[in-house]
């Protein structure tokens, strides 16, 4: 659903609500993938995200016991900490991460929902993920919902009770931007929650579609990690969302057959 | 006594509350959370709740990811 804004309306004054919650930045950054911390903070700042995910794993035993540890660098005083449960094939699996999360976090009960069904595509198993949804919101928790870019399902989650719904562009990690477009389109006007897009953004101009789109916001991780520069990329990516969102609400010239000039007829002299 | 801790077989003092683990591994005051035997352990409860032979422990945290 979108918001009638001002003209004029400031990034500030367009914010991205989840959960009543508001948010400056429409750019979501997974922190995996990056050759060290150091790289995923520089990046993480360059993208200007203010909502990052995590992984849940088990603690290294015995090994680096001084090793510096990720919420080091990427704190949870100055990030939203979304944990996801990324590995889960199973709703069980989710369930039980999500719970653990819950707990790690100090009761910080907002979650990213991914159960998988393939590894080689890492598309969501809808059926698990609906039956994990249904536990998990009873639960208490708010989820952010990883799906495909079935319109019907997404419609689905949201009557669930996700707080925000987040259909793929394309295969995580694959950068081949949004291969459904129409799909995405119909997925963002029948919602009443936030839609991200979420998984395959590969280069800038995929997040700008995406919020041309009407999308509320986009989550990525390969796409910045994996890029030859990852800093420089996070920042073209905070640009591409911006002038997305931008031209979105700016309302866009309709696409037609033919040319319409653009300079007068009248006064010509020749 | 024998227990599994994230996967491993391994053998601690008998007794042993949770807190006590944590700091025979170095973990204490790290953020994590522990789970027994698919139980959550909340961490209010670290210093009474004991650990049994046979139990099937992990202990989590944070690490980056997508």
């Amino acid at each position: 659903m979108s918001t009638v804004m001002h003209p004029s309306a400031a990034i500030n004054s367009d914010p991205l609500v989840i959960a009543g919650v508001e948010y400056h930045s429409r750019l979501l950054v997974g922190t995996g993938k990056y050759r060290d911390l150091e790289e995923t903070r520089a990046a993480t700042q360059a993208s200007g995200a203010e909502m990052v995910t995590v992984a849940i794993r088990r603690t290294n035993i015995g090994q680096h016991a001084n090793e510096p540890n990720l919420l080091d660098v990427i704190s949870p005083q100055h990030y939203t900490l979304l944990p996801n449960t990324a590995g889960c094939y199973t709703a069980d699996d989710a369930i039980r991460t999500c719970r653990l999360a819950r707990e790690l976090l100090d009761g910080h009960d907002l979650v990213k929902l991914e159960v998988l069904g393939d590894e080689k595509t890492l598309f969501p198993d809808i059926i698990q993920t609906l039956q994990a949804t249904e536990v998990l919101v009873k639960d208490g928790f708010k989820i952010m919902v990883y799906t495909n870019d079935d319109p019907i399902i997404a419609k689905r989650f949201e009557e669930l009770g996700c707080v925000a719904v987040m259909p793929l562009a394309a295969p995580i990690g694959s950068g081949l931007g949004i291969r459904n477009p129409y799909n995405i389109l119909t997925i963002v006007e029948n919602a009443t929650v936030p839609i991200l897009v979420d998984a395959g953004v590969g280069t800038a101009s995929d997040a700008a579609l995406a919020m041309e789109l009407g999308c509320d916001g986009v989550l990525m991780n390969t796409a910045i990690a994996g890029a030859r520069d990852p800093v420089m990329m996070a920042s073209a990516m905070k640009k591409g969302i911006e002038a997305g969102r931008e031209a979105y609400l700016a309302g866009r010239i309709p696409r037609k057959r033919f040319a319409s000039a653009s300079s007068p007829i009248e006064g010509t002299f020749f | 006594m024998h227990i599994i801790l994230n996967g491993d077989q391994r053998e601690c003092p008998d007794r042993l509350s949770a807190s006590q683990l944590l700091e025979d591994l170095g973990l204490t005051g790290k953020r994590l959370a522990l789970e027994v035997n698919r139980e959550i352990v909340p961490r209010s409860t670290f210093d009474t709740h004991i650990i049994q032979p046979g139990d099937r422990i992990e202990i989590v945290h944070a690490i980056g990811g997508g």
